[in-house]
């Protein structure tokens, strides 16, 4: 089974892929530009001591984002 | 249609990162690490228990290690500086040189470069090496990383917080440095406050200060905290500012935020250290060669030509004394940051050449004989000092790096207010402060 | 000082360094022209482009640092100074420094400048430490995948800094020739930007990669388009229309 998340949801150590980028604009560009395209891994690495923003590691390097790009993403996670 | 909303372009990208992919999986070969050092370490230096106390064990750290081993080079500097300033004034006198051209150069020229030198050069020496390791580390990107909330919650971008470290070498480094920040709202706010941490020029007064009012000779804990309360203060101004910035000139809401975390990578310990000595070395001798010898005549100048009863200091000094008085301070202490613009270092060195101006105290060539000079000659107190030191923190920023937020921003406007804000902050504050111990009655 | 009119630089082989940020850029620059640009280990330390010489076999080199950059077609200002450099002028060669513990991200922006210009030394950097990491990279595969000149280093201690001159030599003065990679888009974008190139006026093909200039049209760069108005030609690529059999078969490209 597969269901679909937003990136911000995503739990601590759990690994998702990509389905789409809801953000338009700059917002988008920079998350396409970072690697973040459809079927890319990700996994969600920590967050940060005061809770946001939160650490991912996709394509080979940890990357922070906040919520509110984490929120843009879609991804899927394979249900066990 | 817009560019950045192009699904051509989005196929485009996919295109590429998913050939690099494809390369990538037929050229590299990993073997399952045996200890991830890079994991281990983030779960202390981000983590939600150890993260921000470490932060500030390590803020602490440097501060103590900067005062305890500052202190006896900066004397033994002191002490041969000084006996070069008798020898020059036997050579002047050798010569049969007047009088005037004497103290101009020996007690004008020399001596505020011999202060700038011998106060500034031995805690940066020391602060800037253990900073560069920590840099060379990977712990800058994991700082913006545990305070971003904070610069979020007010408006500003994380990255922010690098440009802030490095501010702590050079406002106008940090001001160039906010060119990380792809958001010109977000920018402009890092940029206007980069001001609020003390740079080069300003660490060692704070030090100076924090050492003789705050620690006496022997606690440099109490000190050390003192600095580190100082920068923290400094940190809080800035986030609040920043605040009252986007709510108020600069509207908006924050914008994105992406930041890679660079892997860990063991520093070229020896190395790092030793050049980074070097530069600062350099940085220190060729600004006060460049700075400080000028301003040190011109100051000797303004203290020594009466057009009427008094110097011109005195009367500068005389005018600026209400307001000097009101924020804490005294007008000479307000006319030496005026007369500072140029760069900070010499504020102190100003300081004290229209003290000893106007007192017949002897020279100080070490801290007792300065903590004398201020306390004795002049009447100040742990308020005096401290008032001075937050005025330092928050004044203005020096020459150089209004130059560079006008060359960053281009526009008169946020260079003028990149001057107002920072006064009026400083102001407002050592206001408060004064108003307040001096009200409830502590001093 | 711009490079091409210092007459201390004339005659002198002009070499770009790009690369994602944190690469250590800055670190072979100083090792090739024996300067001090700053240097740390976080991403954004080099934000002002910097400039030194070296001399190799009696050659002259003008080395110039760039501020790191996970893209070439992005929108910010700093990122669009790599950018600039890249296409706007004449290069002698271009080497793209990147990380070898993470080479998937850096290939990304290697693929890109390969589309610049076929003029690219791949310099995978840091070498000592994928060697920590137990990551092993097969260099003449590498080579051999992206057809242009490979060269491992680690900056900071020297090693590997020898051929990386000598490839920049050889790059240089056109002694080998590259064969870099091609992408291959979607059908439709590749037909697009066939039809693009061949209606591209001599004056664009002069300054611009033809291929790599159709692409930023298809996609619908309106800084290009300025550029083009500057070269004193309109766009001849209004006519035409791009038909998707794809989810986004609404979308032409723009200007029109
Ligand atoms: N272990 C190791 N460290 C390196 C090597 N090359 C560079 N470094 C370190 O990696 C860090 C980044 O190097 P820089 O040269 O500043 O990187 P850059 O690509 O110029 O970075 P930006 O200017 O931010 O784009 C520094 O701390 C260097 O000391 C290397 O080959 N091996
Ligand atoms: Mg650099």
């Amino acid at each position: 089974m597969v269901k679909k998340i937003l990136l911000s949801e995503l739990p601590v150590g759990r690994c998702g892929r990509v389905v789409s980028l809801r953000a338009k604009g700059m917002s988008r560009r920079r998350l396409l530009e970072l690697g973040l395209v459809p079927e890319t891994e990700i996994k969600t690495i920590r967050h940060s001591p005061l809770g946001d923003p939160t650490l991912f590691k996709f394509r080979g390097s940890l990357i922070a984002l906040r919520r509110e790009e984490a929120r843009q993403v879609l991804v899927s996670l394979e249900l066990l | 249609m817009n560019l950045t909303e192009s699904p051509i372009r989005d196929r485009i990208v996919k295109t590429i990162y998913q050939e690099a992919e494809s390369i990538t999986s037929r050229v590299v070969r990993r073997k399952k690490s045996v200890f991830d050092w890079d994991t281990k370490l983030d779960d202390i230096l981000t983590s939600w228990w150890f993260g921000l106390p470490i932060m500030f064990l390590l803020l602490g750290l440097v501060f103590w290690l900067t005062i305890i081993g500052a202190n006896y080079p900066s004397q033994l500097l002191a002490k041969i500086l000084f006996w070069g300033q008798d020898q020059l004034s036997v050579i002047f006198q050798w010569f049969g040189a007047p009088q005037w051209l004497h103290d101009f150069f020996v007690l004008g020229v020399y001596r505020t470069v011999a202060w700038v030198v011998s106060v500034m050069l031995p805690p940066m020496a020391i602060f800037f090496p253990l900073f560069a390791l920590l840099e060379d580390l990977g712990y800058l990107p994991r700082l913006a990383f545990n305070l971003d909330r904070l610069f979020k919650l007010a408006g500003a971008h994380g990255k922010q917080a690098l440009t802030m470290c490095m501010g702590f070498g050079c406002n106008a480094a940090g001001v160039t440095a906010c060119r990380i920040i792809e958001s010109p709202r977000e920018r402009l706010i890092a940029v206007l406050t980069n001001n609020f941490v003390p740079c080069n020029g300003r660490f060692p007064t704070l030090i100076t200060l924090a050492f003789i009012f705050m620690g006496g000779l022997a606690g440099v804990g109490a000190a050390s905290l003192t600095v580190a309360g100082i920068v923290m203060t400094g940190v809080a101004v800035t986030l609040l500012t920043a605040w009252f910035l986007s709510k108020t000139l600069l509207k908006g809401v924050p914008s994105t935020f992406a930041l890679e975390l660079s892997p860990y990578r063991l520093p070229q310990i020896g190395r790092t250290i030793i050049r980074s000595l070097l530069d600062r070395t350099v940085i220190i001798l060729t600004r006060a060669v460049l700075v400080a010898a000028p301003a040190g005549g011109l100051v000797w100048v303004l203290a020594n030509v009466r057009p009427g009863e008094h110097s011109i200091l005195v009367q500068g000094a005389g005018l600026l004394q209400p307001l000097g008085k009101a924020l804490g301070l005294d007008g000479f202490i307000l006319l030496s940051f005026i007369l500072g613009l140029p760069a900070n270092e010499i504020v102190l060195p100003i300081l004290l050449m229209s003290y000893l101006s106007v007192s017949s105290m002897v020279e100080p060539d070490n801290l007792l004989a300065l903590k004398m000079l201020l306390v004795n000659g002049q009447g100040w107190t742990w308020l005096t000092a401290l008032c001075t030191m937050l005025f330092s923190l928050l004044h203005f920023p020096c020459g150089t790096t209004l130059f560079t937020i006008w060359r960053e921003t281009k526009s008169a406007k946020w260079t003028g207010l990149a001057i107002i804000i920072p006064f009026m902050v400083a102001s407002m504050v050592c206001f408060a402060i004064n108003w307040t111990i001096r009200t409830l009655g502590l001093i | 000082m711009c490079y091409s009119e210092d007459p201390e630089y004339t005659g002198a082989a002009v070499i770009a360094l790009v690369g994602n940020p944190n690469t250590g850029k800055s670190t072979i620059f100083n090792a090739l022209t024996g300067l001090s640009q700053h240097t740390g280990n976080w991403p954004g330390k080099t934000v002002l482009k910097a400039q030194g010489t070296y001399v190799f076999h009696g050659k002259k080199y003008v080395v110039v640092d760039l501020p790191g950059t996970y893209s070439l077609q992005s929108g910010s200002a700093e990122e669009q100074v790599a950018q600039d450099f890249l296409c706007g002028k004449r290069l002698q060669a271009t080497v793209v420094v990147t990380d070898a513990t993470c080479l998937e991200r850096n290939l990304n922006l290697v693929l890109q400048v390969m589309e610049v210009t076929s003029r690219v030394i791949v310099c995978v950097n840091l070498i000592d430490e994928a060697q920590r990491k137990k990551i092993f990279i097969d260099l003449d595969c590498l080579s051999a995948e992206l057809g242009v000149p490979v060269v491992a280093t680690a900056a900071r201690s020297g090693t590997g800094l020898e051929e990386l001159k000598v490839k920049i030599e050889e790059i240089s003065f056109k002694r080998i020739i590259t064969n870099p990679r091609r992408l291959v888009y979607d059908p439709d974008i590749e037909e697009a930007v066939a039809l693009i190139e061949q209606n591209l006026p001599g004056s664009v093909k002069e300054h611009f990669n033809p291929r790599w200039f159709a692409l930023r049209l298809v996609e619908g760069n309106q800084s290009l388009l300025k550029e083009i108005e500057k070269l004193k030609w309109s766009a001849p690529c209004e006519p035409y229309r791009i038909s998707y059999s794809g989810p986004d078969s609404k979308n032409h490209i723009p200007g029109s």
